[in-house]
């Protein structure tokens, strides 16, 4: 039977914040562009972001692009490259003025201009103390993006499939993308877009932990398309634990609490953050805060009967301030945690949050692979932008704020390079002839299964065995372990068994096919942490701490490297960091403290 | 603590089905179950087959809209605890059926894209932002934050007769955030483009939309905004 063809000039995976950008950029000058989504635009994962957008405005007290691009450069341990991270801050201004003029609700100073507050890692001076940068709509700020996005969309008559899920690439005989599958829910048929370009915005895969803050459609499923199509993930032993979670619910608590002046203690009521970082306090960055919380526990002073938690306290900003600046924080609080954060300090733990590795792309989100000696090989018509990729702005470590410009900037300049170039001089290349062949086997691997296990049994347990092998603490022989026991629960992923095998809106068979995506991610991540022997940003490994040689455990000579994993063997290889900014000169390498 | 709760939960599979039914389940819980979506999980462990939508599960993106016990709400904001034993589900009323709890949203979202839900400002933009006086930013408090869930328009009789016509509360909510928008230059064809006996006026302030909304929202109050401007503009 014949599958239906859909051509559009450019394909771009996931209605987020990334992908909406883009394809506002490609809609406004005139092309072709689809947009699918395994949900409707406005819910995507970017709906839940809540803190802020990091861009140097300087609203409120003086800031300038170098004190950022210093700030996210020390934010990532030194791993992010320096290129892309001068491109990123440079940038932040004008998206954010750009936005302001989509219609962004931003919140105001008395002088009318975007209302920014203090954030994490975010310095004045080269971190000599907290700035305002965090553009804000109160704590709702990937809300009103989202929002705003969708709405200039529609405006521009964006083509949208919505409750698509994409299942594979398709590559020709050169490697060039020129098109996907993908399979419409509503009918559970499968269907090829063919286009001159496809763009990854699928977002991360934080569902591959077991508690984390991260909605159900964080399955990495760019990524796994991407590992089934021989195309290696980077850094991806890099993942942020937000340091407020809401204990035993995961739901987040942005940093903008900190932000406002919020502050950690312990159960002796100790605000400990001034022990661990003088200058920054409880502003220092995520990895760090969320090391020194563990630390907390692990000595004995947690709070709660379990002394399992740390409690994040508001109640000295006053009701106003939190109904004003966040009132969600106020809802969660409520919802969550059965507390009012008005009155009451609110229990936390870090949670898994941001995978800062994903798909390497160069600056303009072309997707890039090694080939010969070029690390960094351009791979014809696709690109990948957001917390799907791995450009790399965040390193070892995302300073909060960051993502939210990560899409804006990456979106749009992905949008632009595809209109200049891709686009004006390349006619569509034809499909190979066998497409769609790989998607429909493995999905007729799972219609026709008679035994096997209960897909959401062999996810948990990836789940579990991820929080425990790849948490805030690793050590060399939990990795090891880890390792083991993920690539043995991936081998179990391969005989699932679906139950209910009807087609329309099957919502089981959906979650059946993001199981291999999980897996990828989840594989990516073990192999690729396991061997990664030293200590830097969210990585921080018991076996390699602080020494003369490898001040905080990180071993610049060995290990000032980008990881790159392929699915295929589990083989890894690595690449260059880009010490070399675009046109200032490079932040030198340094022992981090804040 | 063992908990055991009856479900009662409209079924209805296009492929197998030859119409719709009610089936009840009995689901244990262990008290791990806060809200209602955590207990929807455990019974899918159990019949993979009920099929509802979900994604952020904490309020935000607006997926998981129900009817539970007769009114509509998000299951990742309802708490067990203030549910009866017995749990009635239905999908969100006056919207066609795809499957289970799934409704077809389109007039839901046509409504909602037919009062140009962006703003128009055709004036050539600063080099940075348009300002805004904080007093005209707090005006947009209340009306932004709507998450697109169809909990108020679909709990809406004026909805039920007429979604072709009527634009129903979130898409009038949406109309007013636009309205009151101290950036936006488009108030009177937005105006315009409510002024005729269905758009608007079919709300007849029953009010249901505001008791059932996730986020506190008010769409009758801002309805009212828009009847009276329009009242106004003929007087």
């Amino acid at each position: 039977m014949a599958l239906a063809v859909h051509k559009y000039d450019a394909v771009v995976i996931g209605a987020g914040g990334a992908g909406m950008r883009c394809s506002l950029q490609l809609a406004r000058a005139g092309l072709r562009v689809a947009v699918l989504s395994k949900v409707f635009p406005t819910r995507s994962h970017t709906v839940a972001a809540q803190g802020g957008i990091g861009a140097s405005l300087g609203n409120m007290e003086e800031d300038n692009w170098h004190y950022h691009f210093y700030d996210t450069v020390k934010g990532s341990d030194w791993l992010g490259d320096q290129d892309a991270i001068e491109f990123m801050c440079r940038e932040a201004p004008k998206v954010v003025y750009e936005l302001e003029h989509m219609g962004m609700p931003f919140d105001r100073n008395p002088d009318g201009t975007i209302y920014q507050r203090p954030f994490g890692g975010h310095s004045a001076k080269y971190g000599e103390k907290p700035v305002p940068r965090a553009c804000a709509a109160a704590d709702r700020t990937g809300h009103a993006m989202l929002h705003t996005l969708y709405q200039q969309n529609v405006k521009s008559n964006t083509t949208f499939f919505v409750e698509w899920m994409a299942l594979d690439i398709i590559r020709d005989a050169d490697g060039d993308a020129v098109g996907v599958t993908a399979l419409e829910m509503e009918t559970g048929e499968v269907s090829i877009f063919h286009a001159k370009c496809v763009l990854f915005a699928t977002g991360g895969a934080g569902r591959i932990f077991a508690a984390s803050t991260n909605a159900f459609i964080n399955t990495g499923d760019g990524l796994g398309m991407a590992a089934r199509a021989g195309i290696p993930l980077e850094d991806m032993e890099f993942w942020q634990f937000h340091p407020t979670g809401v204990h035993n619910a995961g739901v987040l608590l942005t940093e903008g609490c900190r932000g406002e002046g919020a502050i950690l203690r312990n159960k002796q009521g100790e605000r400990f953050m001034e022990r661990y970082a003088p200058k920054l306090k409880d502003l220092a960055p995520r990895d760090f805060i969320s090391r020194c919380m563990d630390q907390e526990i692990k000595e004995g002073r947690g709070c709660g009967p379990n002394g399992d938690y740390i409690e994040l306290d508001l109640t000295h900003l006053g009701g106003e301030t939190i109904m004003k600046r966040l009132p969600s924080v106020h809802e969660i609080g409520k919802n969550f945690a059965n507390v009012d954060v008005i009155k009451q300090a609110i229990p936390v733990v870090p949670t898994i949050h941001y995978q800062m590795g994903g798909i390497p792309t160069s600056i303009h989100g072309q997707v890039v692979v090694p080939k010969g000696d070029n690390p960094s090989s351009v791979v014809n018509g696709l690109y990948a932008i957001g917390e799907c990729s791995c450009v790399s702005v965040h390193g070892a470590n995302r300073l909060g704020t960051n993502s939210l410009l990560d899409l804006l900037v990456f979106g749009r300049a992905a949008g632009n390079h595809l209109i200049e170039t891709a686009l004006s001089s390349k006619a569509f290349k034809p499909l190979p002839a066998n497409a769609a062949d790989f998607s429909l086997s493995r999905i007729a691997k799972l219609d026709n299964s008679t035994s096997g296990e209960y897909p959401q049994d062999v996810a948990n347990d990836l789940r579990k065995a991820m929080q425990l092998h790849a948490g805030v603490f690793r050590t060399q022989k939990t990795m090891d372990e880890g390792v083991v026991k993920v690539l043995a629960i991936a081998e179990r992923a391969e005989s699932l068994a679906l139950k209910d095998k009807s087609k329309v809106f099957n919502t089981a068979r959906i979650e059946a096919l993001e199981v291999a995506n999980l897996m990828e991610s989840a594989k990516a991540t073990m192999v690729s942490a396991a061997a990664r022997k030293e200590s830097r940003g969210a990585h921080t490994v018991d076996d390699y701490g602080d020494t003369e040689a490898h001040p905080l455990g990180r071993n610049d000579d060995e290990w000032l490297k980008h990881t790159l994993w392929f699915s295929e063997g589990n083989r890894l290889a690595y690449k260059p960091v880009n010490m070399k900014p675009l046109t200032v000169d490079s932040i030198p390498l340094a022992k981090r403290t804040f | 603590m063992a908990d055991t709760r009856t479900f009662e939960i409209y079924r209805y599979n296009p492929d197998v089905d030859a119409k719709p039914s009610m089936k009840t389940y009995e689901v244990e819980l262990d008290g791990s179950e806060r809200m209602l979506l955590d207990a929807l999980f455990k019974l899918k462990k159990q019949d993979e087959s009920i099929s509802f939508r979900r994604s952020c599960r904490e309020g935000v993106c607006g997926s998981d809209a129900m009817n539970i016990n007769g009114k509509n709400g998000l299951a990742c904001l309802t708490n067990m605890l203030t549910l009866p034993q017995k749990i009635t589900l239905r999908p969100l009323p006056g919207l066609p059926v795809v499957r289970d709890l799934i409704v077809d949203m389109s007039q839901f979202f046509k409504q909602y894209h037919s009062i140009k839900p962006y703003i128009v400002n055709e004036t050539v933009p600063p080099e940075k932002e348009r300002l805004q006086s904080q007093e005209d930013r707090e005006e947009l408090n209340g009306l932004y934050e709507c998450i697109l869930c169809a909990c108020c328009s679909t709990s809406c009789p004026s909805f039920w007769w007429n979604p072709d016509k009527f634009v129903g509360p979130a898409g009038l909510l949406a109309a007013y955030r636009f309205v009151a928008d101290s950036r936006d230059h488009d108030t009177a064809s937005r105006l315009d483009n409510l002024e005729d006996p269905y758009r608007l006026f079919r709300c007849h302030t029953i009010m249901n939309c505001v008791d059932v909304c996730p986020k506190g929202l008010n769409p009758t109050r801002a309805i009212g905004k828009l009847k009276e401007m329009l009242v106004k503009r003929t007087a």
